[in-house]
């Protein structure tokens, strides 16, 4: 009665038969995170400690790379610094903005439909279409957004060309482009039980008590989603300064032309643009490695943040 | 209790008279309510659309009205299209897209589909940790691991100026896209696979007669997303096309078209609405799987 139960052959060939099927149906993925995740990061670590242009054969520096980065570089303080900025007022923004649409979206009766596809269509517009096209809205000279500002007696601000305006201007697209907040928002505040705001009307709750104590608590885990993911978002944003900075310098896009980053006053440069700045124009692949792994460490610990916040991410099925 | 139950459900609280002051009160505030919301919404419906509209108007005026402070065309020059249209090189970055983002989509959800299967059906140790790895991988900034990417693709393979470097990873799994469709293939009961697998089915004949078709929606979601991802990439074809005019893809083009073209706005914009109108139309012809996308992402998570 006591014996332990010895695997048969005949079992051991079914575990075995599965673990291997596991493995296929993994393997795209297991080669992908090799090749294109574990490698790469393990070669940025490495190449963070070299000296390599890309053509001579690296050679070991120790720290100098890091401390060249972190002491020398013009770039990167002004990154980081720019970076804390979006953090605080364009997340911000783009949170109370896309909750504000997506509440008005939810109370809307009449012509809910079009207003909802109008609303996120912007979202879907190529960044690089958005931001040359913002550019022009905003030229200081002879765009539209100015045009109206004067002929109702306005301010003309020069938008994308006064570092003072540069990171507004692009918060100003960043909101236009709200479509994928305002539907996740939409989707949760759908969600909220019709039974708490009944109650809560029966105790005499007015509008803003009955969001303040009905629909934030209810939606709170999708704002702070929004938030984490917004911060994440904000440590990758590279195409709209980049692409904002260019155009409205009138530097002419394709290779070999010289661009001074963060066009005006270095107010758009962010992290991953010094990355690109040292890496492919400088040809200093320590140092540019060394601020890749800034922007690792900046965007795991986010994401750390994020998981452990959102336990549905990783609960397992049933 | 059964007039209580024919009151009507429109009206919140029973009215003790059709003209009753409380039902009149409480009919105008609705009314006025309606008035604030719809008029607040029609305030961001002309924030959200008039830089499109400013961007068409722009795009069909003459070169020297585009230079001017004039919101109307004077003249409708619909042939700024047909320039742009036949610059040389936009048909290049045209077909350079088509590629990029067809085939990437096609290898992309391909190759996600069994691995996204497995994190949500097979049980094998290190689940848990594969699913943490798929959502760092997602999180990662891709300019983290550009240097010895590029590297690796440049000096090894020597395919800088391709389209190769962009498209290839995409054939061994998208990490966005694996989160995805594991996230719809966890709400598929499990009874069905099981009834499959007791039909005889292995898992790979379950997986593409049982759940494929039931995972059309969420596929249909990845496939969009993913298009339009690479239709937007930027940095991508920066790193590794901007070397080769003719692998430019419309992204990296466009912007070198405003360089070209330093004061020619009109033109500009002609390009800009051509690149976004692919887009906006196939976004109207798939709006119901773009929107399960987005709700799938954020809510379900």
């Amino acid at each position: 009665m006591t014996t332990v139960p010895v695997p048969s052959a005949a079992l051991r060939a079914r575990r075995r038969r599965s673990a291997l099927r596991t493995l296929g149906f993994l393997s795209p993925w297991l080669v992908g995170f090799s090749v294109f995740f574990a490698y790469p990061l393990i070669a940025t670590v490495y190449f963070s400690f070299m000296k390599y242009d890309g053509f001579t054969a690296p050679s070991w520096v120790g720290l100098k790379n890091w401390a060249y980065v972190f002491q020398d570089n013009p770039f990167f303080w002004p990154a980081l610094r720019n970076t804390l900025w979006l953090v605080l007022v364009m997340v911000t923004c783009r949170v109370v903005f896309g909750l504000g649409i997506g509440v008005l979206i939810t109370r809307i009766r009449t012509g809910a439909g079009f207003f909802r596809t109008l609303f996120y269509l912007p979202y879907l517009a190529p960044p690089v279409a958005a931001t040359v096209s913002f550019v022009f809205l905003l030229n200081p000279g002879t765009g539209p957004v100015n045009t109206i500002l004067a002929a109702i007696g306005l301010g003309e601000p020069d938008w994308f060309n006064d570092p003072g305006w540069s990171k507004p201007s692009l918060t100003l697209l960043a909101l236009w482009c709200i479509g994928d907040l305002m539907v996740i928002f939409m989707a949760s505040l759908l969600d909220v039980p019709k039974e708490q705001y009944e109650a809560a009307e029966l105790d005499g709750a007015s509008a803003w008590q009955r969001f303040r104590f009905v629909t934030l608590p209810n939606i709170s885990p999708i704002v702070l989603f929004a938030v984490i993911t917004g911060v994440i978002a904000t440590m990758q944003y590279y195409t709209e300064p980049l692409v904002a900075a260019k155009v409205a310098s009138g530097v002419i896009g394709g290779s070999g032309q010289h661009f001074e980053p963060g066009y005006p006053d270095k107010s758009t440069l962010t992290v991953p643009q010094v990355v690109y700045n040292l890496g492919f124009q400088r040809f200093d692949t320590g140092a540019a490695c060394v601020v890749a792994l800034v922007l690792f460490v900046l965007a795991m610990v986010f994401t750390v943040f994020l998981m452990r916040r959102r336990s549905g991410f990783m609960s397992p099925e049933d | 209790m059964t007039t209580e139950l024919s009151l009507p459900r429109t009206a919140p609280t029973p009215a003790p008279g059709k003209n009753s002051s409380a039902a009149r009160t409480a009919r105008r505030r609705a009314a006025l309510e309606w008035i604030a919301l719809h008029s607040l919404a029609l305030a961001a419906a002309l924030f959200f659309l008039l830089p499109f509209v400013f961007v068409f108007l722009t795009a069909v005026m003459s070169g020297d009205q585009a230079l001017t402070r004039d919101l109307w065309p004077h003249t409708w020059e619909w042939g700024n299209f047909a320039d742009v249209w036949n610059t040389p090189g936009f048909l290049t970055w045209w077909r350079n897209t088509l590629l990029y983002a067809g085939g990437g989509t096609v290898l992309a959800v391909g190759s996600s589909l069994p691995v996204a299967y497995a994190l949500a059906r097979f049980r094998f140790r290190g689940r848990n940790v594969m699913m943490m790895l798929v959502i760092a991988a997602m999180m990662l900034p891709p300019q983290v691991i550009i240097v010895p990417m590029y590297l690796f693709w440049a000096k090894q393979l020597d395919l800088a100026g391709t389209l190769w470097p962009l498209i290839i990873p995409f054939a061994f799994g998208n990490a966005f896209t694996i989160f995805l469709l594991r996230q719809f293939l966890l709400t598929i009961p499990r009874e069905y696979t099981e009834a499959a697998r007791i039909d005889g089915c292995g898992e790979f004949r379950t997986l593409v007669k049982v759940v494929v078709p039931m995972a059309r929606p969420a596929i249909a979601a990845c496939a969009l997303f993913h298009f339009f991802y690479c239709w937007n990439d930027y940095f991508g074809p920066q790193i590794y096309a901007s070397e080769n005019p003719a692998a430019w893809t419309l992204s990296y083009g466009l912007e070198s078209f405003k360089g070209a073209h330093q004061t020619d706005w009109n033109l500009t914009m002609a390009a800009t609405v051509l690149v976004m109108a692919p887009v906006i139309i196939v976004f109207f012809f798939a709006q119901k799987a773009f929107v399960e996308g987005v709700t799938l992402t954020g809510v379900k998570g």
